[in-house]
């Protein structure tokens, strides 16, 4: 009963967003307020349909109810309950609820939030949510219906992927859909705006927190898929560049543009045409990706179910919004050309530079992870692009970018002083010349060293100019201490945001320049009681014991861990078996000092009861996740920046009375 | 600027959608990303000798696949589809439903060695092929591949690609179990 309730839920929010998408249009266009009105209930009453849908669902897989296939096919009673839960979105039908309820979320927070969007812009954007949520309704209504039966039902389901059922991956596809979908927004306000035909600085400071927050959300769902591949998949890799990574981190790219883009806007009132287009790119690429992921037209070692027939509707979906959007932007966006004269040495010309750098390297990853599909088509034979074309061409457009990024904050708008900027700077480029040599000489001189000598060179060239730029602003040194931190009290949220951001980047790159230099590893066959030791750790084997967990049996080890004869850790890695469906797994255990990490992991005991330890050295791995915090966290603050919470957009659409607010 | 500009988002929105439609075709037609038909199928094992892995048993030769139903599974320690297969190659091993030969291609015998310790060793017997002389033989293109080999030692198919719990139900095992008829 209750997946039949679901599933007439999901065709009640496919007609109301029918509505949705049509009558608030015609309503803001004919200047008929009781119609473009209905945007908001509409808004709301899809959001009630699409959530019930989505309980449905999970109620459907936390009681097993195993006459429903989607359930049968991916649940087991066996599972803890936050597997069960998960289990909703672990599959193709599932994650597809899953992405239809943040889209009606975000619509709903549209709804409500916002009170001072003007009326029309609301109804249009809200209008345009409406149409994606047309096309994603029709196909898991057509081709991936959750809530079909399975007649008669199975005694038990076959289970999920025990790779999948990890606290860090049972948050990862949520995260990564809340910023995936989030662009949606920046999309819609986007395309009603390129239907208003104006673009302006209020329209830019209004479409911000929602990328914002997609953006937020992009980057820990990465991170979070970044450390569960570290930790799981028990040899210590973080990043792959496989297609199914790069489907998240394109948009990631696109995203972070237009997030600096839309600062231009605001401020200058110029890129408009150029943001709307990175607003309809961003979005479009998290669409590709979805594309990419399921059709199967790409090869990846994160194979979800592919089907071609699946392919053909998700192609179709794409051609309409992605196509029928630039087909918009190529008649509405050349009548944007407007704003103030373009500077090169200037705040808006180092955000420029970053649009570039970032455009680019946006583009060479999608080329890299589509040459196969080119290639194919082509018939140029079947070839593979791995991590040494993506390190060969992305890293190098990275490191341009990053000295920018040291330069550009500290360059006013319009027209900047660049001998002004790099005088301040001296102090950090003292500071990086000084890492580059000081790495060189102590790790060895070798070209790897050099490599690494760069990498934490860019790393702290980024946070001591972003450090010297902070200094700056709240004239650290220049007057007294409290009047400093007092000024750092007043200071705008979005400044400490950028500061926070840009310092986290400049974390994450010297945890990526570290951790692919130094790691160190050893693998040895070891007797219960051996000692083996790496990087100064001491690693005693103590031997190996059973466990059995809720759904599986492991082999558990343990080993401690000692640093000239202090007790450091007891590490516990695991090779754990599951039952349903019958598959081996391995648990790393990870001892970090919070600057680096000692991974342990256990392979087959033999005969002679010798079990293969593999103990990895990895430094500065942590900085990585510290990285990506603090990215986040950065993107929070400026988030709560007042200039969103109060919306009060300066200029063109502010009503004269409320100036002297 | 020229009106022209604002058009070309949209041609190379398209021209990749036409690449996309081309592949889904395909892909209905049974093509699939590095799926080759092998020439080889129903052809002979062309003949070998792999040099051993140290710790893992004596050399591979083309002598040590006849006689019986086999899997021949081309892998390295740098291929990560590989390690997603692996599990599903130790199941096999553990069932003891058919001997897989592996191997050990484009690789450097020691990370191969460390890789099987830590994966696990499905292979009755495993042979170093480290510049492709074998590889290029059997006309692998990437890694995993794995060729099922009837008892007279002919080549009968070619899986592309990691072998999942589908392809293992759906045509590698049905295809074992008729050859052994």
């Amino acid at each position: 009963m209750i997946p039949e309730i679901g599933h007439f839920a999901l065709i009640l929010a496919l007609f109301v967003a029918i509505v949705q998408a049509s009558v608030p249009l015609i309503g803001a266009s004919r200047g008929n307020t009781a119609w473009a009105g209905v945007a908001r209930p509409a808004a709301v009453a899809q959001f009630v349909f699409v959530a019930t849908a989505f309980g449905a669902l999970m109620h459907s897989y936390i009681v097993s109810d195993f006459s429903v296939k989607n359930v049968a096919d991916n649940s087991h009673t066996d599972k803890p309950l936050l597997y069960k839960i998960a289990g909703v979105w672990s599959n193709h039908e599932g994650s597809l609820i899953l992405w239809i309820t943040i889209l009606a979320v975000f619509g709903l927070a549209l709804a409500l939030a916002g009170r001072n969007l003007p009326p029309a812009l609301r109804a249009r954007t809200l209008a345009v949510q409406a149409m994606i949520s047309v096309g994603f309704l029709l196909f898991i209504l057509l081709t991936s219906n959750p809530f079909a039966r399975l007649d008669p039902a199975p005694l038990n389901g076959r289970g999920m992927n025990p790779l999948l059922q990890d606290p860090g991956l049972a948050f990862h596809p949520p995260m990564l859909y809340l910023g995936y979908v989030g662009f949606s927004m920046a999309f819609s306000f986007a395309i009603a705006a390129l239907i208003e035909g104006r673009v302006d600085a209020a329209w830019a400071r209004w479409v911000r927190p929602w990328t914002l927050a997609a953006w937020i959300f992009l980057t820990l769902g990465i991170a979070l898929g970044s450390w569960w591949a570290y930790y799981t998949l028990g040899w210590g890799g973080w990043w792959y560049w496989d297609p199914v990574e790069n489907a998240s981190f394109i948009p990631w790219l696109a995203g972070t543009a237009l997030l600096h883009s839309a600062i231009v806007v605001e401020k200058r009132d110029s890129l408009k045409a150029w943001t709307i287009l990175l607003a309809i790119v961003a979005f479009s690429l998290s669409l590709v990706g979805t594309f990419l992921v399921r059709s199967g037209v790409l090869t990846s070692v994160h194979a979800f179910a592919s089907d071609p027939t699946r392919g053909v509707f998700v192609l179709a979906l794409l051609a309409v919004t992605i196509g029928g959007s630039l087909i918009l932007f190529a008649m509405r966006a050349p009548a944007l050309q407007a704003g103030g004269v373009f500077a090169p040495v200037s705040r808006e010309g180092g955000l420029l530079v970053n649009n570039l750098f970032l455009s680019a390297a946006a583009a060479t990853v999608l080329l890299g992870t589509l040459y196969p599909l080119f290639a194919d088509a082509l018939d140029l034979g079947k070839v593979s692009v791995g991590a040494p074309f993506f390190n060969a061409t992305f890293v190098p457009m990275m490191a341009p970018l990053i000295v920018v990024m040291g330069v550009g904050p500290l360059l006013s708008w319009k027209r900047g002083d660049l001998s002004g900027a790099l005088q301040r700077l001296i102090a950090a480029m003292v500071a990086t010349a000084a890492a580059i040599a000081t790495v060189w000489l102590v790790s060895g001189r070798s070209v790897g060293s050099l490599e690494a000598a760069f990498g934490l060179g860019l790393a702290i060239w980024l946070l001591a100019a972003t450090a010297v730029e902070y200094a700056e602003r709240i004239r650290l040194f220049r007057e007294p201490l409290a009047a400093s931190l007092h000024r750092a009290a007043t200071l705008p949220r979005s400044a400490h945001g950028m500061s926070l951001a840009h310092a986290g980047l400049a974390v994450a790159i010297a945890g990526i320049a570290g951790a692919t230099a130094w790691d160190q590893e050893s693998v040895n066959s070891l007797r219960p009681g051996a000692v083996t030791t790496l990087a100064g750790y001491d690693i005693v084997f103590q031997g190996v014991e059973p466990v059995r967990g809720p759904n599986y049996t492991s082999v558990r080890a343990n080993i401690a861990v000692s640093r000239q004869g202090h007790a450091v850790a007891d590490l516990h890695p695991e090779r754990r078996q599951y039952a349903n469906p019958p598959m081996p797994t391995t648990t790393a255990a990870i001892y970090s000092n919070g600057v680096s990490d000692l991974y342990v992991a256990i392979g087959d005991t033999d005969g002679g009861g010798a079990t293969v330890v593999r103990v990895y050295f990895k430094p500065m791995v942590p900085l990585l996740w510290y990285g990506a915090a603090l990215l986040s966290l950065g993107g929070l603050v400026s988030l709560s920046d007042r200039r969103h919470r109060v919306g009060a957009p300066t200029g063109k659409r502010r009503p004269a009375s409320q100036t002297g607010a | 600027m020229n009106r022209a500009v604002f058009l070309i988002p949209l041609v190379v929105f398209f021209t990749l959608a036409a690449f996309f439609a081309e592949r889904l075709v395909a892909l209905r037609h049974g093509d699939a990303p590095n799926l080759l038909p092998s020439m080889l199928i129903n052809k002979p094992v062309p003949a070998f000798a792999l040099s051993p892995m140290p710790g893992h048993g004596g050399s591979l030769s083309s002598a040590d696949i006849k006689g019986q139903v086999t899997l021949v599974n081309f892998f390295g320690s740098w291929c990560v589809a590989c390690a997603a297969e692996h599990p599903f190659l130790v199941g096999i091993k553990k069932s003891g439903i058919v001997p897989i030969f592996g191997v050990d291609w484009r690789d450097d015998p020691v990370k191969g060695a460390e890789w099987l310790s830590r994966h696990g060793d499905p292979y009755t017997k495993i042979g170093l092929d480290p510049d492709s002389k074998v590889a290029i033989d059997f006309g692998v293109t990437g890694a995993p591949e794995t060729f099922v080999i009837d008892a007279a030692g002919v080549i009968r198919y070619k899986q592309t690609g990691p072998i999942t719990a589908e392809v293992w139900e759906s045509t590698l095992l049905p295809l074992i179990k008729e050859l052994r008829k």
